[in-house]
């Protein structure tokens, strides 16, 4: 897939994926159903992130250095996000 | 088809003939890093400092989840999700600007940052009325754990948005001037890699203080 459509199909699930988001608040799903509401924002927000940095970015074929640099970021943020909200469960 | 994309090693040997002038990544590796190699430095730098940051809310909040739950509630879900489309699309409009200027299409270029810059100034826009509101109803920094860091990490990304945007406007007119093109498009790169690290911000920063709970 070239760049040009590989963008295009980025910027499509990017909306999808924010008016998904964005219902979970909107429906309640993210008070009835927190937990479940919150692993499934944060997956969402690492598929959001990689579509930023693979497609927008232009990553997906630079240095591995630099693709592990700025995703291994994410990854790391957001598992701690996850592990912080996990431990206020308790 | 666009006839010279260095960066499209997709495309196999067969229908990707050579350009006749030589590109930066026409050498040994395929593998190429958008821009300037300072500017990812730099972003490295910023998304470090937000890491600290995120990190600082997510586990203040997880020792009173109580309070930031109840605060949580009088943010504006709407607000927060259409400023999510807004740095996305405009994310979207400076890549096809870029897409542009590399087949010389320089009016096409302009039309597609002014058009990222509208978004732009579209999320500053709702922002402004949703401190505006948040600012009427007295709350400050100082109201609680939680609206401090509301208030102080949405501004801090808010700068960011201000200083991408005189990026944007600065790339617009040396693209107007006609600066850059299918030889010269590095500068255009690196402030387009600086905006989408504002939008990549963003996506973590939404669901974090707007929709989690």
């Amino acid at each position: 897939m070239s760049y040009y459509t590989a963008a295009n199909r980025a910027w499509i699930l990017l909306l999808l994926a924010t008016g998904l988001t964005w219902w979970l608040g909107e429906s309640g799903m993210a008070e009835s159903a927190s937990v479940p509401a919150a692993f499934l924002m944060l997956g969402l927000a690492l598929v959001k992130g990689v579509l930023v940095i693979y497609d927008f970015m232009e990553l997906r074929h630079a240095p591995r250095m630099w693709k592990l640099l700025i995703v291994g970021w994410l990854a790391f943020v957001l598992s701690m996000i996850a592990l912080a909200y996990w431990t206020g469960l308790r | 088809m666009s006839t010279a994309s260095p960066a499209s090693p997709a495309s196999g040997p067969v229908n990707a003939p050579q350009p006749a002038f030589p590109t930066e990544d026409s050498g040994a590796s395929r593998r190429r890093l958008p821009g300037d190699l300072a500017v990812w430095f730099f972003i490295l730098a910023e998304l470090l400092a937000f890491a600290v940051f995120f990190l600082s809310y997510a586990f203040a909040r997880a020792r009173d989840v109580a309070l930031f739950n109840a605060s949580q509630l009088t943010l504006d879900l709407n607000a927060g999700a259409i400023n999510t489309l807004l740095l996305v699309t405009s994310s979207w409009f400076v890549v096809r600007a870029i897409q542009a200027v590399k087949r010389d299409d320089k009016a096409g270029g302009v039309r597609w940052l002014a058009a990222a810059m509208l978004g732009g100034f579209g999320f500053l826009v709702v922002k402004v009325f949703e401190y505006a509101a948040k600012f009427d109803a007295g709350i400050t920094l100082s109201t609680n754990t939680f609206y401090m860091f509301y208030i102080s990490l949405t501004f801090f990304h808010f700068m960011h948005v201000i200083l991408g945007l005189v990026i944007l406007g600065v790339l617009l007119a040396n693209t107007w001037r006609g600066a850059y093109g299918r030889d010269a498009y590095h500068v255009l790169e690196s402030g387009g890699a600086y905006w989408h690290m504002v939008d990549l911000l963003w996506i973590i920063l939404f669901p974090l203080v707007y929709v989690m709970r």
